[in-house]
């Protein structure tokens, strides 16, 4: 039962990143700067949850953070027309650069934890139902058919009266959110401290998974799980001094995401389906 | 004005629509009466879409007014077109591929988001007008034609009090068009405008109530299309005479150049079409034709004749040569030349200038483009500029990006980039689909010309004068089957229509049993 929990505590802040990347790009959007986006949530909730004593202020003010970032992004792909790939990486080394700086003092300092009942964060369940509500919300509501529609082809959405640039907008903020969430359930939840760089790639993996789950909320789950179990797993086997070499056990799951990644392309009914057709393309109105 | 005079339903006034240095619309006039059937004339790069897009209120006109009943209206965005009643079918379609047909209907739909309550609305006017659809389908598994109607449906459940066609009938079968006149006369009746944009000349006589002409942006005649003949109409379109086609001499027929032999291909995705046993044989100096309905496996036919999918090797000789399984550039070493449908994107980068475009079919079988693995620029520029002379391929600047012509334009280009090789065989896939006339009448006379010089020309086409004007013999695909290739004269209209059309509605049947064995 307590490897059980690990694994999904190890998962959480993945699915939290995939399931906000996955709006971000059902819009169309391609936004790498997910990375830079958790480690800035991480250090701002992280410091906010010290500096108050109160972990939620520290949940909120990791959601805000990774917002604010996520509006610079879109601010510059989407009203300045930037490129998205480009755009992405830089937020990413900002993210890192910046929040080296503004946790310079926290380095070594206590962390301020969110209270667990029974083995459980409230992230936890909550981030099961965010999944659950991402998945209604796009296949059964017409917003989220509309976030379909405008990643699908911006110039029909267009055509059709709709405010490609505003649903863009909302998507890429709520990515934002989700991804600083993610990080700061990494420095207020799962170690309650901040060190320089935390996130440690998670934001990468979480871009992965999206892919991995070829656009679809369950299958970023299962896939965040699938993650977490077998990163898990790779530390519990080294226990055993089974002679595997422990950096061979480290790659384990970065092998397996290739893997997967892989195999889910080969089912091209299945992605021609739900493959974004506008991921990454800049949208320009008619004059 | 007295008092009495009806008012128009739809007035544009004065409109002048300038992109960059271009006036593409000048001075534009043209009134849309209550129930009638208006026409709307011109070439492509008229300006016809251009004041169509600002009346469905995706453009803002630069200045002049839209009166709407009478009252001027400024039409700020499409949903305030939807809003006063004007309904869109456009030319490009504004499908979304990855949705279903009803997800991409309640995309139009204001009120209350239920699919279910909405598909059945959508059966129900797909039924009433004879417009079928199954509103679980997803898009990108869908035909042209049907395309068209889910673009019509999502127009009709709006009830709209101005229908706007943008090139409707491109995409039809006779009978099928028939279908559509005897819908938008109905609409008609029931006091619905339509305003209808159209190439084809003979239709617009039997269909509409008046006509306006467009010729470089300007209003240059308003007409009673019923008291023209074609001639005169196309006379006021392009300003000058559209030169006939003149018809192949019945000339000597040579040997086999091009031969299919039982070709079949399994289907790629579970609504694509198969082929299925096509033997056809394509002699020196004829041009056969293939007619039928979009998405009844031309594009499969096309992909394994032009080496895009491989077949078993027998399946496909070129001058005697086994070719099944060989790529599309030896196949192109053994003088076969082939022009895809999609001419931007297929036939053309859209970011490329036109001399690099020339490379793109010629790199591998013409060494005055590519020499020992290096590209010849200038012989890559001659040969652009000799295409572009060769088939009066108008363009703005010398050597321009392909996406900047228009489409009837790029389509010679793409057309005579191949015809300049004199091609042994010639494939093409709807070789005038969204052409003006006068561009589809100088690649008709192409075709004719090089099949003249003994090569060997297959033409897909959807367009049935197209294919009278100049097939040597024709066959029917349907269903991923061809029917025998018979001489045309030996085809009637008629004949051709049922043949592709029946074949078609069978289609629709074996679509549900599957979705039924599927569901149960």
């Amino acid at each position: 039962m307590d490897l059980f929990l690990t694994i999904i505590t190890a998962a959480t802040p993945l699915l939290l990143a995939a399931i906000g990347e996955l709006v971000v790009e059902r819009s169309g959007v391609l936004n790498l700067g997910v990375e830079g986006m958790m480690v800035m949530g991480a250090v701002c909730g992280f410091g906010a949850a010290f500096l108050t004593g109160n972990p939620w202020v520290g949940v909120l003010a990791s959601i805000i953070a990774g917002a604010a970032m996520s509006l610079l992004f879109g601010f510059l792909t989407l009203t300045l027309l930037a490129n998205q790939v480009a755009t992405g990486l830089a937020l990413t080394l900002l993210g890192i650069g910046l929040s080296g700086l503004i946790g310079e003092s926290f380095v070594g300092q206590p962390g301020v934890k969110l209270p667990v009942v029974a083995g459980i964060d409230p992230l936890i369940p909550f981030s099961v139902i965010l999944t659950a509500g991402v998945s209604y919300v796009l296949f059964r509501t017409r917003s989220g058919l509309i976030i379909r529609a405008v990643g699908n082809s911006h110039s029909a959405a267009h055509a059709l009266g709709y405010n490609v640039i505003a649903v863009r907008y909302l998507c890429v903020m709520f990515g934002g959110a989700c991804a600083g969430l993610a990080g700061g359930y990494l420095s207020i939840v799962y170690t309650p401290q901040w060190v320089e760089n935390m996130t440690a790639g998670k934001g990468w993996i979480a871009l992965a998974l999206v892919v991995f789950a070829s656009w679809l909320p369950w299958r970023a789950a299962i896939g965040a799980y699938l993650f977490g179990a077998i990163s898990i797993l790779s530390f519990v086997v080294q226990t055993y001094g089974l002679g595997i070499p422990s950096q061979f056990l480290n790659s384990l799951p970065y092998l397996v995401t290739i893997l997967a990644l892989v195999l889910i392309s080969g089912n091209r009914a299945l992605s021609k389906r739900n493959t974004p057709a506008c991921l990454g393309q800049p949208f320009v109105p008619d004059r | 004005m007295s008092a009495n005079e009806i008012t128009p339903l739809l007035e544009a006034r004065n409109i002048v629509k300038i992109f960059g240095t271009l006036r593409a619309n000048d001075d534009v006039t043209l009134k849309c009466m209550p129930g009638e059937i208006h026409a709307f004339l011109g070439e492509n790069g008229a300006g016809k879409s251009t004041l169509v897009k600002m009346i469905y209120g995706a453009l803002q006109p630069t200045s002049g007014q839209f009166f709407w009943n009478g009252r001027g209206v400024v039409i700020a965005s499409p949903s305030v077109a939807r809003q006063l009643g004007i309904g869109m079918v456009f030319q490009h379609f504004s499908l979304f591929e990855a949705l279903t047909v009803a997800e991409n209907i309640a995309l139009a739909m204001p009120g209350s988001f239920d699919l279910g309550a909405l598909s059945a609305r959508i059966s129900k006017v797909s039924a009433s007008y004879g417009l079928p659809i199954a509103p679980d389908a997803v898009v990108a598994d869908l035909s042209v034609g049907e395309r068209q109607r889910i673009e019509i449906i999502r127009c009709l459940l709006q009830e709209p009090k101005l229908l706007i066609m943008d090139e409707p009938t491109s995409v039809l079968t006779p009978q099928e068009a028939d279908q559509l006149f005897a819908v938008l006369k109905r609409l008609a009746s029931e006091g619905c405008s339509v305003l209808y944009i159209s190439h084809r000349l003979e239709e617009v006589k039997d269909l509409c109530d008046s006509a306006t002409i467009l010729r470089h942006g300007k209003v240059v005649a308003c007409v009673n299309p019923k008291k023209e003949t074609a001639a005169s109409l196309a006379r006021l379109m392009v300003g000058g005479d559209v030169h006939a086609v003149k018809p192949a001499k019945a000339g000597t027929v040579g040997k086999e150049r091009l031969l299919l032999k039982n070709l079949s291909l399994a289907a790629d995705g579970q609504f694509a079409v198969a082929l299925k046993n096509i033997s056809l044989a394509v002699r020196a100096g004829e041009v056969v034709a293939i007619a039928g309905v979009a998405g009844n496996g031309q594009g499969e036919f096309f992909d394994a004749i032009s080496g895009e999918r491989p077949v078993e090797t027998g399946m496909v000789e070129i001058d005697g040569v086994a070719m099944g399984r060989a790529g599309i550039n030896a196949r192109r070493k053994v003088g076969a030349a082939f022009v895809p449908e999609e001419r931007l994107g297929h036939g053309a980068v859209p970011e490329f200038p036109l001399s690099q475009n020339v490379l793109l079919s010629r790199h591998a079988a013409d060494d005055r483009l590519v020499k020992k693995g290096l590209v010849q620029k200038d012989g890559a520029r001659e040969t652009a500029e000799r295409v572009i002379k060769a088939f009066d391929v108008r363009k703005g600047k010398p050597d321009p990006e392909a996406r900047a012509l228009s489409g009837g334009n790029l389509q010679k280009f793409v057309v005579g980039r191949e015809l300049d090789r004199t091609p042994a065989v010639l494939v093409i896939n709807q070789p005038t689909w969204g052409v003006d006339a006068g561009a589809a009448a100088a690649i008709r006379q192409a075709i004719l010309d090089l099949a003249a010089q003994g090569s060997a020309v297959l033409v897909i086409s959807q367009d049935l004068d197209e294919i009278f004007e100049v097939a040597t013999r024709i066959a029917v695909i349907s269903r991923g089957e061809l029917s025998e290739a018979r001489p045309a004269a030996a085809w009637s209209r008629e004949a051709i229509g049922l043949m592709m059309a029946g074949a078609h509605e069978q289609k629709h049947d074996s679509r549900k049993e599957k979705r039924h064995a599927a569901g149960a």
